[in-house]
């Protein structure tokens, strides 16, 4: 007993660090090790998934009193988008056919994937327009963020609005169809379409992600998907894991958030791809 | 007004911290008393999911049903981060995001209510 709970409170750390790091859920660590290590059933690895998503966004945003890196109306405003495809999406369920979904959610993770690689090799982080987007300045988007790696004051614009939130949609009903972690396709909206710099993307989506999963917590937390012996560990590890994530990620610079992000996200694209194939890896 | 939009981002900051301590708190608390007692107050392979459960397990200090209690504070987390966010922008008069910030809060209640009476 006390020697799983002390595997899955390190597991949960772990999952807890990259997460805040990325703006990402964790699942893509605790799905596999949960049901290929401890052989848990998938309908309890989801809903352990679950917990770790909410608490890497909480974790996250407790670590500094003060989030400066976090784009308060950008969550906001997108959060719309994301809770109301997430809850279409799973409304759906088993109405749609998943496979074509899968293969094209795939394709857009590693054509962010590919992106970002030409990002990183060209070097251009944060967008600067004479001419701001119309839409974003009526949406007051643009913001700026301390950066504690480059030491300075970051000004930025966003810019592709619609496109932004309509990747959002897309990323709520991927979350809510397929089951899957939706925080990847949120940095993607962010950073690849609406051309918001990596850190503040990460820390918008952390915040996001949670909102977006405590509209789906409860539908698993009363049907008996989330098992107290596994998530008590896991959302401690998570809670503190994601607190030092989130120290980490203001520190490093983004070049570097990006190069971890880049393999991952070309993992899990061409997983879904294939799994919308009938290949499940 | 800037010096008042810091202590109100102070005060957030700090409402937020007490809210995720406090599932974590309850959470630890739980997992404790599983790990010393080494019982779970079920039978094996159960633990109770609805709220009249949770709350006559906890009346007798069952782990499980303090766990569950737990787990559940820490979903309400991002319930309090969007409610203290709608205080945020009214403080700073910013009436657009009021809105918005307000239909995310409707949207979440109506897919939390959906998980409760639903499926």
């Amino acid at each position: 007993m006390i020697h799983s709970v002390v595997i899955i409170l390190c597991v949960g750390v772990l999952a807890g660090i990259l997460g805040a790091i990325l703006g990402i859920g964790g699942g893509i660590i605790i799905t596999p090790v949960l049901t290929l290590a401890f052989g848990l059933d998938i309908k309890y690895a989801i809903g352990a998934s679950i917990i770790s998503v909410i608490a890497t966004s909480s974790g996250a945003t407790i670590a500094y009193v003060k989030d400066e890196l976090l784009n308060l109306r950008v969550a906001m405003f997108l959060e719309i988008a994301t809770t109301v495809g997430a809850i279409i999406g799973a409304v759906l369920v088993g109405v749609v056919h998943t496979g074509f979904l899968f293969i094209l959610f795939g394709l857009l993770l590693l054509f962010s994937a590919w992106n970002m690689y030409g990002k990183l090799k060209s070097g251009n982080e944060v967008l600067h327009k004479v001419e701001p987007d119309k839409i974003a300045q009526r949406l007051r988007l643009n913001s700026s963020y301390y950066d504690k790696a480059l030491k300075k004051q970051v000004d930025y614009q966003v810019e592709n609005v619609p496109a932004g939130f309509t990747v959002m949609f897309g990323a709520g009903l991927a979350s809510g169809l397929l089951g899957i972690g939706s925080g990847a396709f949120k940095v993607m909206a962010m950073d690849t379409f609406m051309k918001m710099p990596l850190k503040p993307s990460s820390a918008t989506s952390n915040l996001m992600m949670g909102v977006t999963a405590a509209a789906s917590a409860t539908v698993y937390f009363f049907n008996g998907s989330i098992k107290p012996q596994i998530a008590a560990p896991l959302a401690l590890g998570v809670l503190f894991g994601a607190t030092i994530g989130t120290r980490i990620m203001q520190r490093l610079k983004p070049r570097w958030i990006r190069i971890i992000f880049i393999p991952i996200i070309g993992y899990m694209g061409l997983e879904m791809v294939l799994k919308g194939f009938g290949v499940t890896i | 007004m800037q010096q008042e939009m810091n202590q109100v981002e102070q005060l957030i900051g700090v409402i937020l911290q007490i809210g995720v301590i406090i599932s974590a708190i309850i959470i630890g608390v739980g997992l404790l008393a599983l790990l010393i007692t080494g019982k779970s107050g079920y039978p094996a392979g159960s633990f109770p999911t609805h709220f009249g459960a949770i709350f006559s397990g906890i009346a007798q200090f069952k782990p499980y049903a303090i766990i569950m209690l737990g787990l559940f504070a820490l979903i309400l987390t991002p319930v309090l981060r969007v409610v203290v966010s709608i205080y945020a922008f009214f403080k700073e008069r910013d009436l657009l995001y009021v809105v918005i910030t307000t239909i995310v809060l409707i949207i979440l209640i109506f897919g939390m209510a959906i998980g409760y009476l639903g499926k």
